[in-house]
């Protein structure tokens, strides 16, 4: 499937920045599943993009702003070729043995309840596939989608109490619950067409990996219920949410800052639309 | 093993309790010929001083100590120049052992594929950083400065207690201590030949210099980086930017753009060089580790990775002080240098294996059980004084989170003589020489910070809990 | 140097400097009320003191009245006043300690050691007791000001030292200037009238320039020679033509050692000039209180000035 990406995020203060620094995690490498036919990052002020990768292997952009600055806008476009692997990865980058991503984080580490949840889900089951899909299936069905019962910095714990999150918390309560149950998991930040033909989108797609011998990393996107497919750009990759995350800042000076994004995915078919 | 207990060293008297070192033989006239009334007014002095210059630490969860000071005795502690001649070619395997493990562990990790240290021990902790895999330091030196703890149980056992690559703090005592004791007791000062210890600026200096990045031209700038006023070693912070000349910068003194780093100053943007930092990991980078730290740098990590700025000690470092790794230190200094370990551990139970766990179960009134992470005295159960609910409660830590815990037996640490309200006696010491590591060579600053627990029969000297100080003396013969 | 650190010794002195005064304020105001009512009038004193200092809007907040017990336990010990006389002494030894390594070990001491005082100090005091205070306190100020002048090198950091001083006394001045220039109108001036001429003592203690204006002015107390005094006598330290002096002086000192000037110099300068060429009929055919108002809004303006060319 060939899909075509615009991902905008407008920035704007109430009084100009004198500085500041973003890491941005917002480029695809390629791998079996994806080649990227075309990337593009840019601002629309003097700053100085760095571009580098990760000690995961994340491909990263450091922007440096000189201010005043009251406006700022970060422009990604591109055009990536997709196949369907069966959610099995393939041929991507990897700098660590998959046990690593056994650790926890602050943002993935399971409370008593999401353990009891995890043991619960798992049973007797001894299959590792088997484990992971039912995990997918529960999470699926037992967790609401809500954009506001959660915010950025919720922990898979926060979403789980409240039965209630979006494409992140979900992904975090499937990597606490696996890692729990000694599956390596991680992160996933990337982006999704749609199946019912929106191309408008609020926000970027998050799901998970999880390690099965034999196999290697495996897709399981909770917040669809299946495996990432054709449909699915994978673009950073870490243990949770934070490592992944496509902006990470800090600025010096310039009071309130609102946000806006505007993304919209499109596969071929609806180009014109776009 | 050796002095598990057993008596406790006396340095003093040594092996039987009328006996005498020859080492002591002043300080025990000079205690004889000074009355306790002059003991008392000069400890009191000494405390005028200290609180004068402003020498003060604060207690983490005291809500009224916002400034205490650290007891101070007046009695040294002495080490004959064979002793610390060990001590010192001991602590330089210790500290390369050290360097050698984390640039292992940061690249190729040869001690993992020979077997040596188990994988899982590594990638699972917290402490192992995975930002700096790969990452060149400048020099290949990860900790320029390390506190390395020492406890004596005989007139040759020297055992390591811990190594302390992260942030060791301590030695503004070290130097403090010297120059009350020099204002305090000249006569008895005057009457020894003690090695110098100003020198350890000078040697700090040199090694901060000698891990500059290769870019940097000219005299490179370095500054130390605090947490702030309110840290618990914020004094020790000052205290060392003033000796050293360099600024004491806060993490909003600095910043970075284009991958180099700059303070503020008065005259615009200045570049910095090397970074002594007093600030852990987690707080150094907004953008890759807490990203709610107000107390460090957005992007000094590009910076870092870019070779462009020097971080001493290098981030990563923990991973060393974690205390199951420890274990392992004596197996690491034969595989990285090929000698055997010229200072012991003390013996340690990795509760992570099972029949360790088991051992320790059985025997928790004799051990003393410790987090792996843990510090300063904190969350560790020291069985021969604790009651059985306190053991009971480790019991169930231990069963719910084994690999969270060693232990090791309670130690006999050596006494030396400590002028307390009964009088002068006896009290349990350890020792905290500091070692410094460039690109050119090893410094090693003869003595150290002697803690001493001023409560009878207690085990722990940290400050936090209620230990004090001594100056310690390596006499030059 | 640090901006950081340029910032903390610049409040550290004003902090200080504000200490220094509030105790002659209070000092003054205590020696306005001793006197018998049939001199001293309908008593305002304590009111006017609460003006002076700058602090009125965060006493009425908690007082509803401005008297003895009111205005000196909101500007000796109050701690939620971030401008009474302790949170001045903490907050500056807080700042130094941020900074000591740019100061001479004596002048560190000299705060540290007041500020250990301070701690042992019980706010219920006596009359005499608090009179014995205030005498500390001004020689808090002179300890801190004569160690830093005795000791410290000639650099950035003394500089900076000397300029948040002189900017806290010219803000002083003025501000006394602000609450009693009616005081000092020619309308007032009633021969022998027992009030006014205490007034005038009054204000004259507060910048410890009783004794200064019978040397100056060898003339019984006249309130434009007060005014005079005040605002453009270079030979009286806390007059503004002579804040204005030493800030315009240390500000280029500033200037040539980073090699260049900025708005701070530009606007501590023009200030100066027109001091230097005023003569207090000018003043007073303007407006004293029109006068006034325009110092403290140029004033204002420099201090914003200086922050951002130095401090931040």
């Amino acid at each position: 499937m060939r899909i075509r990406i615009h991902h905008t995020t407008q920035y704007s203060y109430d009084r100009p920045i004198t500085s500041a620094v973003q890491v941005l995690r917002l480029t695809p490498r390629p791998n079996d599943a994806q080649h990227i036919a075309r990337w593009r990052v840019e601002t629309d002020i003097d700053g100085r993009l760095k571009a580098g990768e990760d000690s995961l292997g994340n491909l990263i952009h450091t922007l440096y702003i000189d201010g005043p600055v009251q406006r700022l806008r970060l422009m990604v476009s591109g055009e990536v070729e997709t196949a369907d692997t069966g959610g099995v990865l393939v041929g991507a980058v990897e700098r660590f043995a998959p046990h690593v991503f056994l650790r926890d984080t602050p943002l993935t580490l399971p409370d008593e309840s999401l353990r009891d949840y995890a043991r619960q889900v798992a049973g007797a089951t001894t299959d590792r596939l088997q484990l992971l899909h039912d995990l997918l299936g529960a999470v699926h069905r037992d967790m609401t989608f809500c954009t506001d019962a959660t915010e950025a910095g919720s922990s898979a714990a926060d979403a789980f109490a409240q039965r209630r999150g979006v494409c992140q918390d979900l992904a975090h309560i499937f990597i606490a619950a696996a890692r729990f149950l000694g599956v390596p998991a991680r992160y996933v930040s990337g982006h999704l067409v749609r199946d019912d033909g929106a191309i408008e989108q609020e926000a970027a797609h998050a799901w998970a990996e999880a390690h099965v011998e034999g196999l290697g990393w495996v897709g399981f996107d909770p917040a669809n219920g299946d495996c990432p497919s054709e449909r699915h750009v994978r673009v950073a990759a870490a243990l949770d949410y934070l490592g992944a995350a496509p902006v990470r800042g800090s600025r010096f000076g310039g009071g309130r800052e609102e946000m806006e994004v505007f993304l919209s995915v499109a596969a071929e078919h609806n180009w014109r639309n776009q | 093993m050796t002095g598990t207990g057993a008596t406790p060293f006396d340095e003093m008297h040594g092996d039987t309790p009328d006996g005498m070192r020859g080492l002591y033989g002043k300080v025990k006239l000079w205690l004889e010929q000074t009355p306790p009334e002059t003991l008392a007014a000069r400890r009191a002095q000494a405390e005028l001083f200290f609180r004068r210059i402003g020498i003060t630490f604060a207690v983490y969860g005291e809500a009224d100590a916002a400034e205490r000071l650290i007891p101070f005795d007046i009695i040294p502690r002495i080490i004959s120049r064979s002793e610390w001649g060990l001590l010192e070619r001991g602590l330089k395997q210790r500290v390369q052992t050290l360097n050698a493990f984390l640039t292992d562990i940061y690249s190729g990790q040869e001690c993992l594929k020979a077997g040596v240290v188990p994988h899982d021990l590594i990638f699972s902790n917290p402490q192992y950083r995975l930002e700096m895999a790969g990452l060149a330091v400048p020099h290949g030196v990860f900790v320029h400065i390390s506190g390395v703890d020492i406890v004596r149980t005989g007139e040759r056992e020297f055992h390591v207690l811990e190594d302390n690559a992260r942030t060791p703090s301590g030695v503004s005592y070290m130097l403090e201590n010297r120059e009350v004791m020099m204002r305090l007791a000249p006569e008895l000062f005057a009457s020894h030949h003690v090695a110098p210890v100003e020198t350890y600026t000078d040697a700090l200096l040199a090694t901060l210099r000698s891990v500059a990045p290769r870019g940097a031209d000219g005299e490179p700038t370095i500054v130390l980086l605090t947490p702030g006023r309110y840290n618990s070693a914020f004094y020790e912070h000052s205290f060392l930017a003033d000796k050293l000349g360099i600024e004491l910068v806060e993490g909003s003194d600095l910043f970075v753009r284009d991958d180099r780093v700059y303070m503020r100053t008065t005259d615009g943007p200045q570049r910095v060089d090397v970074i002594y930092r007093r600030l852990d990991d987690d707080f150094i980078d907004p953008l890759v580790f807490n990203p709610g730290s107000m107390l460090g740098v957005a992007g000094l990590m590009s910076a870092y990775a870019a070779g462009n700025v020097t971080l001493a000690n290098a981030v990563g470092t923990g991973i060393s002080d974690d205390k199951a790794v420890y274990s392992y230190m004596p197996d690491l200094v034969r595989f990285y240098t090929g000698d055997e370990p010229i200072l012991q551990n003390v013996e340690t139970w990795r509760c992570r294996e099972a029949p360790s766990l088991s051992y320790v179960l059985d025997h928790l009134p004799d051990l003393v059980v410790k987090e792996v992470g843990g510090s300063g005295g904190y969350g560790m159960l020291i069985g021969p004084t604790a009651s059985r609910a306190e053991i009971e409660a480790f019991r169930a830590k231990l069963i719910h989170a084994p690999d969270q815990f060693i232990a090791q037996p309670t130690l006999a640490l050596s006494t030396c003589p400590t002028f307390v309200a009964q009088g002068v006696a006896p009290r349990h010491v350890d020792l905290r020489p500091f070692v410094l590591t460039g690109a050119d060579q090893v410094r090693i600053t003869p003595g150290g910070l002697s803690r001493v627990a001023l409560r009878e029969g207690s085990l722990v000297v940290n400050s936090s809990q209620g230990g004090g100080t001594k100056d310690t003396w390596v006499l030059d013969d | 140097m640090l901006s950081r650190t340029a910032d903390n010794l610049y409040w550290t002195a004003r902090y200080v400097e504000r200490a220094d005064f509030l105790a002659r304020v209070i000092d003054s105001a205590h020696r306005l009320e001793a006197l018998p009512a049939s001199w001293s009038g309908s008593s305002t004193e304590w009111e006017s003191a609460i003006a002076t200092s700058g602090a009125a809007p965060g006493f009425y907040e908690r007082y509803g009245d401005a008297n003895e017990r009111s205005v000196c336990d909101y500007l000796v010990f109050n701690p939620d006043n971030p401008s009474s006389i302790r949170s001045c002494i903490n907050t500056a030894r807080s700042n130094v300690r941020a900074v000591r390594t740019a100061l001479t070990s004596e002048t560190w001491e000299a705060l540290n050691t007041a500020w250990n005082e301070l701690n042992s100090v019980d706010p219920n005091m006596s009359p005499e007791e608090l009179s014995r205070f205030l005498e500390w306190v001004k020689g808090v100020a002179l300890m801190f000001d004569g160690s830093a002048r005795r000791t410290m090198l000639r650099n950035d950091a003394y500089w900076f030292l000397r300029l948040g001083g002189a900017m806290e006394r010219a803000d002083n001045t003025a501000r006394i200037l602000d609450v009693k220039y009616h005081l000092l109108l020619p309308a007032t001036e009633i021969v022998g009238g027992g009030l006014d001429y205490f007034q005038w003592t009054t204000i004259l203690r507060e910048v410890s320039a009783l004794t200064a204006y019978r040397w100056v002015y060898k003339e019984n107390l006249k309130p434009w020679l007060v005014a005079d005094l005040l605002i453009l006598n270079r030979q009286m330290p806390r007059s503004l033509s002579s804040c204005y002096d030493v800030i315009s002086r240390h500000l280029d000192l500033l200037g040539d050692l980073y090699g260049r000037r900025g708005p701070s110099q530009k606007l501590a300068r023009g200030t100066l000039a027109r001091l230097t060429g005023l003569r207090i009929d000018d003043v007073f055919q303007t407006g004293l209180h029109e006068f006034i108002e325009q110092f403290l809004v140029d004033h204002e303006k420099l201090g914003v000035a200086i922050t951002d060319q130095y401090l931040t």
